[in-house]
């Protein structure tokens, strides 16, 4: 009986190292075939942003969450549903803005970076960016023009690692010709 | 959890890149330039492979032989990284197994049958890569191919290298 439980935490924590470990594999082959740390956050950022454009879709099937509300809501959906299920972690939601549209996701640890270290020729690198284009295409596809940052990061050498999200504006949706 | 799910579209993106990486600097690809790409993402999944075996074996016993190995391979190891086992091992006892995994989780987000046959090989080349690394890992050299007529069923042949 506990070797059957071994066996299913034991994959769960197998899957998410064949995501870990081919992230790596990802941002090692980057560097490689980029110059400087800049480009290679800018291409994690577009692929994160392709993945995120077709990964909405999917969270919505699995959650069958309606239309949130405000960017309150949405800052819950993200943090409790949308990463526990892709990440299995819960990050906190902190540091709202006084205008309620700018919100910091608290990662107390980020399943990315495990084993991870930056050697010293690549402290600008932002290793997790494509967790950021993901949000951000994520969000576009639901009509949230988002802007989406690390602030803080424990691969840098900070305590945790802090994304910061911004609101930036509604995108109409735009209906074809001679709809009414 | 879906994190398999995540995986899948990272996977997907990351074929995406390097065939676009490779064309953008000619705007065609020729035969060259898809060796190239197949070469990247086999490179990939052998790094990957090497890290996920050695996770799965910390605590195990060493293996008997060869045909120990392999069949560890077709069971234990696809189970955690496939999700599925091997549906039929072959082998000619002389360092050439062929694993056929009728259901191959990264082909069946692709088709169910002969549509983007030709679309199969980049998807394969990443786990291809990650065979090839977990059996280095524990030893064995090998070359490792896939061959798909069907999607997603798929096989995978791995030769042993013996040495010199």
């Amino acid at each position: 009986m506990s070797r059957q439980a071994n066996r299913a935490t034991d994959s769960k924590k197998m899957n998410s190292e064949l995501f870990t470990l081919t992230y790596g594999a990802l941002v090692t082959q980057l560097c490689k075939d980029y110059e400087n740390d800049e480009e290679v956050n800018k291409q994690l950022d577009k692929m994160g942003y392709n993945i995120g454009v077709r990964l909405i879709e999917d969270f919505l099937a699995r959650s069958s969450i309606g239309r949130c509300q405000d960017f309150r809501e949405t800052a819950d959906v993200i943090a409790k549903v949308a990463f526990k299920m892709y990440l299995g972690i819960t990050p906190s939601v902190t540091n709202w803005s006084p205008a309620g549209d700018e919100f910091s996701l608290i990662l107390e640890n980020n399943p990315l970076v495990d084993f991870v270290e930056l050697p010293d020729n690549h402290s600008t690198l932002i290793y997790s960016n494509l967790l950021c284009g993901v949000l951000r295409g994520a969000l576009e596809m639901v009509q949230m023009a988002v802007d989406v940052k690390f602030a803080q990061d424990t691969l840098r050498g900070d305590s945790v690692t802090e994304i910061r999200m911004k609101f930036i504006k509604r995108i109409e949706e735009n209906l074809p010709a001679g709809d009414e | 959890m879906a994190d398999e799910t995540l995986f899948e579209f990272l996977h997907m993106e990351i074929v995406s890149h390097v065939y676009k990486e490779q064309q953008s600097s000619k705007g065609t690809m020729d035969n060259k330039d898809r060796a190239v790409c197949v070469s990247v993402l086999e490179g990939m999944g052998f790094r990957v492979g090497q890290g996920l075996i050695e996770r799965l074996t910390r605590d195990s016993p060493s293996f008997k032989d060869e045909l120990d190995i392999m069949k560890f391979i077709c069971k234990d190891f696809w189970t955690k990284v496939f999700r599925r086992q091997v549906d039929n091992l072959r082998t000619n006892h002389q360092g050439t197994y062929v694993l056929q995994d009728n259901k191959f989780n990264l082909l069946t987000q692709l088709s169910n049958g002969k549509q983007y046959l030709d679309q199969a090989p980049k998807y394969l080349a990443f786990s291809c890569g990650v065979v090839r690394g977990a059996l280095s890992n524990l030893g064995l050299e090998s070359v490792v191919t896939a061959e798909v007529s069907v999607m997603p069923s798929c096989k995978f042949q791995v030769v042993i290298q013996k040495l010199p």
